[in-house]
C-alpha cells in the first residue's frame, strides 16, 4: 500500500487538484472554468433625523456607555405560510442568552420591543422611491410591511419590518446591464459587542435607522464585476443627497456560488475593495467542498450509510501535551473522540487559502454548539496541537481504520449533543456538496461559517402596520427632483476628457452635479474644475480637519468670487483648505489668510532681474530649470491670484540661460 | 358552503380579480403601468381599502399592487398554504403533576387570520407541545376550550362559566389550572374568579402574552412555562396572575388577583401589584414566595364555586366639573351599583351630591375608590367626605376601582340588600382590602434620578 501523504502535503496536492490560483493570477477563463456566478445585497443607511419607526434621533452613536441591559431569547415562529425556518431552528438549537445595552439618548421602548411601531418615517419612504427610480424598479403599488426573521438576537423582536418599494430594474456597469430583483426599505439591526459561549451582547444605537437594500440577480460572473456593480450601485445610492456616509453606512452581502455549488451569502463586507479576493476565494471553496464529495462519493456507494462513531474518553488516559487539552479537567471540560469513516485526506482538504476542511468542523461547533476555539483537534489538519502518538491511542481506543480520519473535542457537558449532531451532521454535508449557509468575512478575504442560509419561510406580514398606498402624484413628484444618474455622468466626464483617476471620488461623493453646475453654468474647464475636485479637494479631504458647516457648494461659490474680482483661478488651490476649516470666514479674510495682496503684473515682476543676480551668486546648480524654479519659488506668492502661473513661468524663464534641452521636458 | 376565492377582496380589486380570473392563492403576472409583477395573490384584510391587490413575490416579500394600474393579468399555477403549527402528541411523564390549561381565546400560540389581519390563537396541547417543548418537562398537560373570546369582551357570562369549568376540575382533583387569557382585562377576570371561587385546594394562575407568539421575542412561551410550574409545583394555592416582573427574560411574578393591575399598554412587565408585594417570583427552577401569608395547597378536592354576578354595576371615573347628568343617567338606566374612582382621597365635586343622594334613595349601592390607585380612601379628612358619607356613599378602603367593580357585581349578584352587599364589600378576600399598607407597597421610580438611574444600570430591566 502506498504511503499516505502528509496533511501538509495533501493540502498542496488538493490545492493543485482542483486547479486553485490566486485572484492575482486568475483570468475570466478561470472563472469561467469554475461557474463563478455572484450577485449583490447592497445596504445604504439613509439620511433622515429620526429612525424608521420610531422618533428616535438617527444616527447618534453611543460608546460602550450605557443606561441599562435588558435581556431576550428568541425562539423559532412558523411562517405566513406555515413553516419553520431552518436557521431559525439552527439558531434555537444554539440557546443563546442576548443582551441588549441600552442608552437612552437613542434607545426608547420600541427598539426593546415593548411598544409597537409607530407609522413608518415618510422623509425615509421618499428617498428609497427617488433611489429606486433611478435604478428603473417598477415602484409598488401599496407598500406592505414584513417581518423577517432573525434568530441571532440582531434585532429585539427577533424580525426586522421591512418593505419593498420597488422590483426588477437594472444597472449599467461599463460593458453590460445588471438586473436587480428588488430594493427594500427596512429598520437596521443592533451592533455586536461580544458573542462568547451561550451569551452574546448587542448595543442598541443604530437598531430601527432607516436602510435600503439593494438585491442584484447574480449576473456578475468575475469578483471584479462584483465590485463595478457594487460601487455603480453605490454611486447611485450617494447621488441623492440624502445617505449617510462613513463607517458602517454602507455595507453588503455578496452571495456567491460555483457550478454545481450552492448560493453562499457573505455577510456584512464593509468595504468594496475586499469583495473580488472574497468572492474568488468563496467560489474556489465551492468548488474544493465539490471535489471532496467526489473522493467522498468514490469511497461510499451507499452515503446513506456512512455514520460515524463517538465515545465519551478520559483525559487522564492521555499524554497531551497542548494546554488546551490538559488544561480540559480543571476547565469542567468533557472530552470526546470521534472517528470518521473514509475521512483521512478530507479534513487536511484545501477549502480556502491556509484553511482545510476540518476547519469548517471547528467553526460550526464554535457557532452552532457554542463552543469556543479551539475547540477540536484532528491529525489530519495543517497544523495539529497533539502528536502522533495521541492519535494513534485515539485510533486504538475508537477501533478505526486506516483511511478513517479521528478528532478530539471538548466542550462543557450541556454542549455535547449538539456538537455531536454538528459534526455528524457537517459530514454528511459534505456528501451532497456545498452547504447552504451565510459566512463571515476576514480583511484577508477568507470566511467562516456564521449561519444557515435562511430562506424565504422568514416571511410574515407585520400585523401591527396597516398597508401604505404610493400614489402616482407622489412618485411623479419624487421624479422631477432626481439627479443625474451615473453612467449618464461617467460618459459626460470622459466626453470632457476628465482624467479616469479623478471619476470615482466624484461620483462617490456625489460631486458631478457640481462639476457639471460649474462647467456649464459658470464655464470653468472641465479638467480643471474635475481635477480641483476630484485631486485637490480629496488631498485637503485627507489632511485637514472638516469643519461642520462646510458644503462642497463653496467651492464654485468660490470660483465665482474669484472671478468676480478677477483673481486668478490658480488661488483656489491654497484657498481650499481655508474654507474647509472656517467656512464661514468672510472673502477679504480669506484671501488675507492665504497671503493674497492685489499687485499688479509689472509689480510681481518689478523685482525680477535683482533676484537673477542674486541666484546668480547663490547658485549651487547651473541648470535652468533649477534657476527657474527657485525664480518661480520666490515670485509665486505675490503673483498668485494676480497672474496665472504659466504666465509667470514665462515670464521667468524669458532670458534665463543654461541647458536648451530642459526647455524640451 | 363553496370556496371563497377570494378571500377578504371587495369593490374595484374583486372586479379586477373577477375579469381576469385570478384567484386567491393563485400564482399570478400582472403588466402594469409600473412595470410587470408576478407573485402569488394572497388574501386581503376586510379592513383595508378596495383598491389594491397584495402579492406575495418570489422573494417572500408581500406587495400591493394598485388595480388602476393594471393592464392585464394572468393566472398561471396555484397553490393553497397548508398553515398548520406542528403538532406532537404531548407525552405522558409519570411522576409530573396534571395541570389543565383552559383556554379562553388568548394568544399562546397562533397563527395569522387573513380576513381581519389578526392572529388566531392555535391550542391543543399537540400544538403547543409543538410550539413549547419545554412543557412536556414541566407538567402533564391537558387542555380545554372553554370559550374563545378577545380579552375585551369577556364579561360576567364568562367569569360564571369560567369558575364552573375550574370547579369541575379541582373536583376531578386536578394539580393545577393555568387559564390562557387576554393580558387587557386580564386583572379583571383574576378578581372574579378569587371571589368565585372560595378557598381553592390547587394554584390557579392566568397567563397572557404581551408580544403574540407568532414573534420571537415573544414573552408568551417563558409565562407559560412560568404558569405551568406554578400550577403543577408551587405551594399557592390562590387565584393568581403570572406575567413577566422584568421586561427581560428572566422571571415571572404572580400578583394576588385581586391586588393586581395592568399599567402599560405594551410593556412586558405590565403587570403590577399596587400597594402591597406581589405574592412570589417564578422560574422554571422553582416558586420563590415574597409574601409568607399565603394559602398553601391542600390534598382535598373541597371547593366552594359562587358564579354570581349582577351585570348593571358601573365605574364612573370623576373629572373636574362633572354634571350630575351621569350619575343620573346611571340610575335612570336601572344600574344597581356604581363604583366612583373620586379624586386624591376620594372626591368629587358638589353639584353631584344630590344625584348621588337620589341614587342611595332609589337603592343603589355607591361605593368610593381612588383614581390614584394607591393609597386609602380617606373620607373624614375633609368636610366634603363626610358630607358625602351622609348621602350613602361608601368609601371602599384601598380597594382598586376595578376589583371594587368586580366584587360589588359579585355581592349585588348574591343578595340585593345593601346592607349584606356592605358586608360582603368591606369585609377583606385575599387583600382585597389591606388593613395596612407597607412603605415599600408604593414604588413608582422616577427616571434621571442618580440613585435610580444607578439601579437601572446595574439590574436587568
Amino acid at each position: 500500500m502506498k504511503k499516505k501523504p502528509s496533511p501538509a502535503q495533501n493540502y498542496r496536492d488538493s490545492m493543485q487538484a482542483i486547479g486553485y490560483v490566486p485572484r492575482k493570477q486568475a483570468t475570466r477563463k478561470d472563472y469561467e472554468r469554475i461557474g463563478f456566478m455572484s450577485g449583490l445585497e447592497v445596504h445604504q443607511q439613509l439620511h433622515t433625523r429620526e429612525k424608521l419607526f420610531c422618533r428616535c434621533p438617527a444616527g447618534i452613536y453611543q460608546d460602550d456607555e450605557y443606561d441599562a441591559e435588558v435581556i431576550r431569547h428568541m425562539r423559532p415562529t412558523l411562517s405566513e405560510l406555515g413553516e419553520y425556518d431552518g436557521t431559525a431552528l439552527m439558531e434555537f438549537k444554539t440557546k443563546k442568552n442576548i443582551v441588549y445595552r441600552i442608552k437612552n439618548e437613542t434607545t426608547c421602548t420600541y427598539e426593546v420591543d415593548d411598544t409597537p411601531p409607530f407609522p413608518i418615517n415618510r422623509e425615509a419612504v421618499d428617498i428609497a422611491i427617488q433611489i429606486s427610480l433611478l435604478k428603473k424598479l417598477n415602484i409598488v403599488g401599496e407598500i406592505h410591511i414584513t417581518r423577517k426573521q432573525y434568530l441571532d438576537g440582531s434585532i429585539p423582536t427577533g424580525f426586522q419590518r421591512t418593505a419593498i418599494i420597488g422590483v426588477e430594474g437594472a444597472i449599467q456597469l461599463r460593458h453590460k446591464l445588471v438586473r436587480l430583483i428588488q430594493l427594500s426599505l427596512e429598520e437596521d439591526s443592533c451592533r455586536e459587542i461580544s458573542d462568547i459561549g451561550h451569551w452574546r451582547t448587542y448595543k442598541t444605537d443604530r437598531l430601527g435607522m432607516p436602510l435600503i437594500e439593494t438585491v442584484t440577480y447574480p449576473d456578475m460572473v468575475t469578483p471584479d464585476e462584483v465590485a463595478e456593480a457594487c460601487q455603480v450601485i453605490r454611486f447611485l445610492n450617494r447621488s441623492i443627497d440624502k445617505v449617510r456616509t462613513g463607517i458602517g453606512a454602507a455595507r453588503q452581502d455578496v452571495n456567491v456560488s460555483c457550478r454545481g455549488g450552492t448560493r453562499v451569502e457573505i455577510k456584512g463586507v464593509s468595504r468594496i475593495k475586499w469583495i473580488p479576493e472574497l468572492t474568488h476565494n468563496e467560489a474556489f471553496r465551492q468548488w474544493a467542498l465539490l471535489h471532496i464529495r467526489e473522493k467522498l462519493l468514490e469511497r461510499f456507494k451507499k452515503p446513506e450509510a456512512w455514520k460515524m462513531t463517538s465515545r465519551e474518553l478520559n483525559s487522564r488516559d492521555f499524554n497531551f501535551r497542548s494546554k488546551a487539552l490538559k488544561g480540559l479537567r480543571n476547565a469542567g471540560m468533557k472530552l470526546y473522540g470521534v472517528s470518521l469513516p473514509g475521512f483521512l485526506g478530507v479534513l487536511s482538504h484545501f477549502t480556502q487559502p491556509g484553511k482545510v476542511f476540518a476547519d469548517e468542523i471547528s467553526d460550526r461547533l464554535k457557532v452552532v454548539a457554542c463552543i469556543e476555539k479551539p475547540n477540536m483537534c484532528t491529525h489530519d489538519a495543517l497544523k495539529s496541537m497533539e502528536g502522533a502518538e495521541a492519535f494513534r491511542q485515539l485510533r486504538r481506543i475508537m477501533g478505526s481504520k486506516v483511511n478513517d480520519a479521528v478528532l478530539f473535542f471538548w466542550g462543557p457537558e450541556e454542549d455535547i449533543p449538539t456538537a455531536l449532531e454538528t459534526i455528524e451532521e457537517r459530514c454528511r454535508m459534505a456528501f451532497e456538496g456545498v452547504p447552504n449557509e451565510t459566512r463571515k468575512s476576514f480583511p484577508d478575504g477568507t470566511t467562516i461559517f456564521e449561519r444557515v442560509l435562511p430562506g424565504a419561510d422568514r416571511m410574515y406580514p407585520d400585523t401591527d402596520s396597516p398597508p401604505i398606498p404610493l400614489l402616482d402624484d407622489d412618485i411623479e413628484r419624487l421624479r422631477q427632483n432626481l439627479p443625474s444618474e451615473t453612467i449618464v455622468a461617467y460618459k459626460t466626464m470622459k466626453k470632457w476628457g476628465v482624467p479616469e483617476d479623478v471619476h470615482t471620488y466624484i461620483l462617490r461623493n456625489n460631486l458631478f452635479p457640481l462639476l457639471k453646475e460649474m462647467v456649464e453654468g459658470d464655464g470653468e474647464e472641465p479638467v480643471f474644475a474635475a481635477t480641483l475636485l476630484g485631486q485637490r479637494m480629496r488631498f485637503v479631504e485627507g489632511h485637514y480637519e472638516r469643519a461642520p458647516g462646510f458644503r462642497y457648494a463653496q467651492v464654485a461659490g468660490m470660483m465665482r468670487a474669484l472671478r468676480k474680482r478677477g483673481l486668478d483661478a490658480e488661488l483656489i488651490k491654497p484657498i481650499l483648505p481655508v474654507i474647509y476649516q472656517h467656512p464661514k470666514m468672510d472673502m477679504d479674510s480669506i484671501l488675507t489668510s492665504v497671503g493674497y495682496s492685489p499687485m499688479n503684473e509689472s509689480d510681481v515682476l518689478a523685482n525680477l532681474d535683482f533676484l537673477k543676480k542674486k541666484f546668480s551668486s547663490i547658485r549651487i546648480n547651473h541648470g535652468r530649470e533649477a534657476e527657474v524654479s527657485w525664480l518661480m519659488g520666490q515670485l509665486r506668492p505675490a503673483a498668485l491670484g494676480n497672474m496665472p502661473m504659466c504666465r509667470l513661468k514665462a515670464s521667468v524663464s524669458e532670458g534665463v540661460g543654461g541647458n536648451r534641452q530642459d526647455e524640451a521636458l | 358552503m363553496s370556496e371563497d376565492f377570494f378571500q377578504g377582496y371587495r369593490g374595484r380589486a374583486l372586479r379586477t380579480l373577477k375579469k381576469y380570473n385570478v384567484r386567491v392563492w393563485g400564482q399570478a403576472k400582472i403588466a402594469t403601468s409600473r412595470g410587470n409583477f408576478v407573485g402569488t395573490v394572497l388574501p386581503r384584510s376586510e379592513n383595508d381599502d378596495d383598491g389594491h391587490i397584495v402579492l406575495k413575490i418570489p422573494t417572500g416579500y408581500n406587495v400591493g399592487i394598485d388595480v388602476g394600474t393594471i393592464l392585464d393579468m394572468e393566472e398561471t399555477g396555484y397553490k393553497k398554504a397548508n398553515y398548520k403549527i406542528p403538532e406532537q402528541e404531548f407525552p405522558y411523564t409519570k411522576g409530573l403533576p396534571r395541570v389543565k390549561l383552559i383556554g379562553t381565546g388568548g394568544t399562546i400560540a397562533s397563527r395569522l387570520d387573513y380576513r381581519t389581519g389578526a392572529v388566531i390563537p392555535a391550542f391543543s396541547p399537540g400544538e403547543l407541545y409543538g410550539a413549547v417543548p419545554e412543557l412536556a418537562e414541566i407538567c402533564n398537560l391537558t387542555t380545554e376550550k372553554v370559550f374563545a373570546v378577545f380579552s375585551e369582551n369577556m364579561g360576567a357570562a364568562q367569569y360564571k362559566q369560567l369558575a364552573v369549568a375550574i370547579g369541575k376540575e379541582i373536583e376531578n382533583g386536578i394539580d393545577g389550572i393555568v387559564i390562557g387569557h387576554g393580558t387587557d382585562t386580564l386583572h379583571h377576570t383574576a378578581a372574579a374568579l378569587t371571589y368565585m371561587i372560595k378557598d381553592p385546594p390547587v394554584p390557579i394562575v392566568l397567563v397572557g402574552s404581551q408580544r403574540s407568539s407568532d414573534r420571537p421575542s415573544s414573552d408568551a412561551a417563558l409565562n407559560l412555562m412560568h404558569a405551568c410550574y406554578t400550577a403543577g409545583h408551587g405551594d399557592i394555592a390562590e387565584v393568581m396572575v403570572c406575567m413577566f416582573g422584568p421586561t427581560s427574560d428572566e422571571y415571572g411574578m404572580l400578583h394576588r388577583g385581586t391586588r393586581v393591575r395592568k399599567m402599560h399598554s405594551s410593556y412586558r412587565s405590565t403587570f403590577r401589584t399596587l400597594g402591597d408585594m406581589p405574592l412570589a417570583t417564578v422560574t422554571t427552577k422553582g416558586v420563590k414566595p415574597i409574601k409568607k401569608d399565603y394559602n398553601p395547597r391542600r390534598k382535598n378536592k373541597k371547593v366552594t364555586i359562587m358564579p354570581y354576578f349582577e351585570e348593571r354595576v358601573a365605574i364612573l371615573y370623576y373629572y373636574p366639573n362633572m354634571f350630575p347628568d351621569m350619575v343620573d343617567s346611571l340610575v335612570d338606566n336601572g344600574y344597581k351599583g356604581i363604583i366612583i374612582a373620586g379624586t386624591g382621597l376620594g372626591h368629587v365635586n358638589k353639584p353631584l351630591y344630590p344625584a348621588l343622594e337620589r341614587a342611595h334613595k332609589k337603592g343603589v349601592a355607591v361605593y368610593m375608590t381612588v383614581q390614584t390607585l394607591w393609597g386609602y380612601v380617606q373620607m373624614f379628612v375633609y368636610e366634603t367626605g363626610r358630607e358625602m358619607m351622609a348621602l350613602g356613599v361608601v368609601p371602599a378602603e384601598n380597594m382598586l376601582p376595578e376589583v371594587a367593580w368586580v366584587k360589588l357585581g359579585w355581592a349585588l349578584g348574591q343578595t340585593a340588600d345593601l346592607e349584606e352587599v356592605k358586608k360582603i364589600m368591606l369585609t377583606p378576600m385575599n387583600d382585597d382590602i389591606t388593613r395596612r399598607e407597607p412603605y415599600n407597597g408604593y414604588l413608582v421610580y422616577q427616571g434621571g434620578v442618580p440613585e435610580v438611574e444607578d439601579f437601572i444600570r446595574r439590574f436587568r430591566k
